[in-house]
């Protein structure tokens, strides 16, 4: 279920498919990428795409994370979603990848995700996120 | 040195207060151990046999004297009064309470340092030559790179999650201190055409499958440093291997796919982050350098007074020569005959932070050999600078000697240890207590792990050992022909292992056969890799 939404739009009532299944036929907007599949396999098709769920089965497995960044480097703008073992102290790295939307298997107290948000407000890195980073604040 | 701008502060403020929110959920029983445990571990909190063991990160093992002052004052207050530099150019403390966690923390990040990424599955601190700055065989300091990398690496969010921690080195001449090969990334800074770049070795390793790093690329420019160790990163966090936590390291990944395919994946990621805009611009690599700018040396070129034999041998043995003339580079061993490698307390911390105010320009290194460098002394204050360190029980002339020993925390304190370290290096530095013995003996690089794990890079020592668990007792496997430095190699096993005293034995009995078979003015692994291991065995096992 998603608890934490940060998308205006709509939410994509299609239920999501497997990659293979995705690439097999289909007319599907909405796909389902596990740890080891190849996000780069839906770049041709992203255009057609409102939903792209990322699978965490396990919090410690963080291919999730490249995945993330690979699409919304490609240029994905639909939603994107971490669904399963996912702790609040893994938001605020899952957005910076460029996650809208979470489905945390065990649910998260909203507060602290807010906390959790909010605790940093200067990155070293430019990721997926709008967040400019701390060298381009330096140097302009 | 690096200051932090309100940029960094801002940061390490927040963390200590992130993670000071996460300990009291813990402490008040909203989160359970399990769930504590990945948070801990991203700030170096380890639970440990008997207590909680910190790490303090200690980027590339630079630090000035108040930063050295702040360090005593935790083991005094928080600790029992000693700590332990690590292998990683780190300090650890080994009876930390959970509830004064986030004060340590806090008094840390009033002198711009943390425990940020001191474990875990992330990118670790920055390790780096502990003379940067300061040897005349460096191209160029190699500080401001691995600041650059610690800043980039820093909370990144897409690598925190690794299959394995990550641990990069960089350096900048062609001898090797930091045995940089021997790295998950190791970095050698050279010129090419006059311009600055890196040479790029990738899955290089101790631990229980040891690998030296191949060549990935022969020079990665500045400007693209960044983009390219992204690169590096994003091919192992999506393919290194996750069914198998011995097999995690990026050095399997490497070895498994072949150099030229890793080399080839990290080409083509290149080429797309390139377009990504991650790389800072040059001014903020100059930006960090001009932090390391040469103090104003000014010393004239005076030769100390030789008379006190002590004195000579200490000179001869830990004073290396310095870049600029007038000067020299005093290293410090932590390694007392019959001490615990690496540990000082909180009155010798001090002692070496007030030489460094009042003699080094205000600088300290740690070494991952687990000493301590003020990397900058004037010829003319070394014998006073000698008396401070022999008053306070720190002037051991005995770097890169027999004693010099390499050794992990080991069944004293490790949790994953299956043998003891500590004593096995008291009694080998007890055994060639004999200073002119030692010096007889030459270069001589003695490492030792209490584990598989290899922290006490027992693969690198000239002479390794390795203690396991047999059948509940402790057994010691003796490895020869390891070396971390530019001659990087990795150690074999001569035969089958001993007790806590028969290694002790063997380890005297190879110095004999050394001592018969050498030639010249060669070293002990000199001669091991001329005559091969045979009449070592002969001697040992015979």
């Amino acid at each position: 279920m998603v608890e934490f939404r940060y998308r205006t739009d709509e939410v994509t009532e299609q239920p999501s498919v497997t990659l293979d299944a995705f690439l097999d036929q289909s007319n599907a907007t909405a796909v389902r990428l596990e740890p080891d599949d190849d996000a780069r396999a839906l770049i041709p098709f992203l255009d057609r795409l409102t939903l792209i769920e990322v699978a965490f089965p396990k919090y410690r497995d963080g291919r999730g994370y490249s995945s993330a960044r690979i699409l919304r480097e490609a240029g994905y703008t639909g939603e994107l979603r971490a669904q399963g073992d996912v702790l609040v102290d893994q938001i605020a790295f899952m957005r910076r990848c460029g996650f809208d939307s979470f489905a945390p298997e065990a649910s998260l107290n909203p507060e602290a995700v807010a906390r959790a948000l909010s605790t940093y407000d200067q990155f070293y890195q430019k990721a997926a996120d709008s967040a400019i980073p701390v060298w381009k604040l330096r140097h302009g | 040195m690096y200051k932090y701008d309100h940029f960094d502060q801002s940061i390490v403020d927040a963390r200590v207060a992130e993670f000071r929110d996460q300990v009291n959920r813990r402490i008040a029983g909203e989160i359970t151990e399990d769930q504590f445990k990945p948070l801990r571990l991203m700030n170096g909190l380890y639970l440990q046999l008997h207590a909680y063991m910190l790490r303090v990160a200690i980027p590339y093992g630079t630090l000035d004297s108040r930063q050295m002052r702040m360090l005593a004052h935790i083991a005094r207050k928080y600790d029992r009064d000693y700590g332990h530099f690590t292998t990683r150019q780190n300090i650890q403390y080994n009876w930390i309470k959970l509830e004064e966690c986030a004060d340590l923390l806090e008094e840390l990040a009033t002198v711009e340092m943390h425990a940020i990424q001191t474990s875990g599955n992330c990118i670790r601190n920055i390790s780096s030559d502990q003379y940067a700055g300061a040897a005349a065989d460096e191209v160029a300091d190699p500080r401001p790179w691995a600041e650059l990398l610690r800043q980039w690496s820093t909370f990144h969010p897409e690598f925190s999650y690794l299959p394995r921690k990550f641990k990069i080195a960089v350096i900048a001449s062609p001898e090797d201190r930091a045995a940089m090969r021997l790295h998950d990334i190791g970095l050698e800074l050279v010129r090419q055409n006059g311009e600055l770049g890196a040479r790029v070795f990738v899955g290089g390793g101790m631990g229980r499958t040891p690998m030296i790093a191949p060549e990935i690329n022969p020079f990665v420019k500045a400007d693209d440093l960044l983009s390219y160790i992204e690169a590096c990163l994003r091919v192992y966090n999506r393919y290194g291997r996750r069914d198998n936590i011995y097999k995690a390291r990026i050095k399997i990944l490497v070895h498994e796919i072949g150099a030229d395919e890793y080399r080839r994946q990290v080409a083509e990621e290149f080429a797309h982050v390139k377009t990504l805009g991650i790389d800072p611009p040059l001014a903020e690599l100059e930006r960090i350098s001009a932090f390391f700018a040469p103090p104003a040396f000014d010393a004239a070129d005076v030769e100390p007074d030789r008379s006190d034999p002590d004195f000579a041998v200490w000179l001869d043995q830990n004073v290396k020569p310095h870049k600029q003339t007038g000067y020299a580079i005093v290293n410090i061993s932590l390694k007392p005959i019959g001490g615990i490698p690496g540990d000082a307390t909180s009155a010798q911390i001090d002692v070496m932070a007030d030489l460094a105010e009042q003699y080094g320009f205000d600088e300290l290194r740690v070494t991952h050999a687990q000493n301590i460098v003020l990397p900058h002394v004037a010829k003319r204050d070394l014998h006073a600078v000698w008396q401070v360190l022999r008053n306070a029980d720190l002037a051991d002339a005995n770097l890169d000697l027999i004693s010099d020993i390499i050794a992990c925390p080991g069944l004293d304190y490790c949790s994953l240890a299956n043998a003891r370290s500590i004593p096995v290096a008291q009694k080998i530095a007890t055994r060639f207590a004999d200073m002119d013995r030692q010096r007889d003996l030459g270069e001589l690089k003695l490492k030792i792990s209490g584990c598989i794990n290899a922290c006490g890079h027992h693969h690198a020592g000239h002479i390794g050992i390795l203690g396991v668990d047999r059948k509940g007792v402790e057994n010691y496997q003796l490895t020869f022909g390891g070396s971390g430095a530019e001659d990087v190699s990795i150690g074999k096993i001569i035969g089958p292992g001993f007790d806590e005293d028969g290694v002790v034995d063997a380890v005297e009995k190879a110095t004999e056969v050394y001592k018969t078979l050498r030639e010249g003015d060669e070293r002990f692994i000199d001669t091991y890799r001329r005559v091969g291991l045979e009449p070592f065995k002969e001697a040992i096992y015979g």
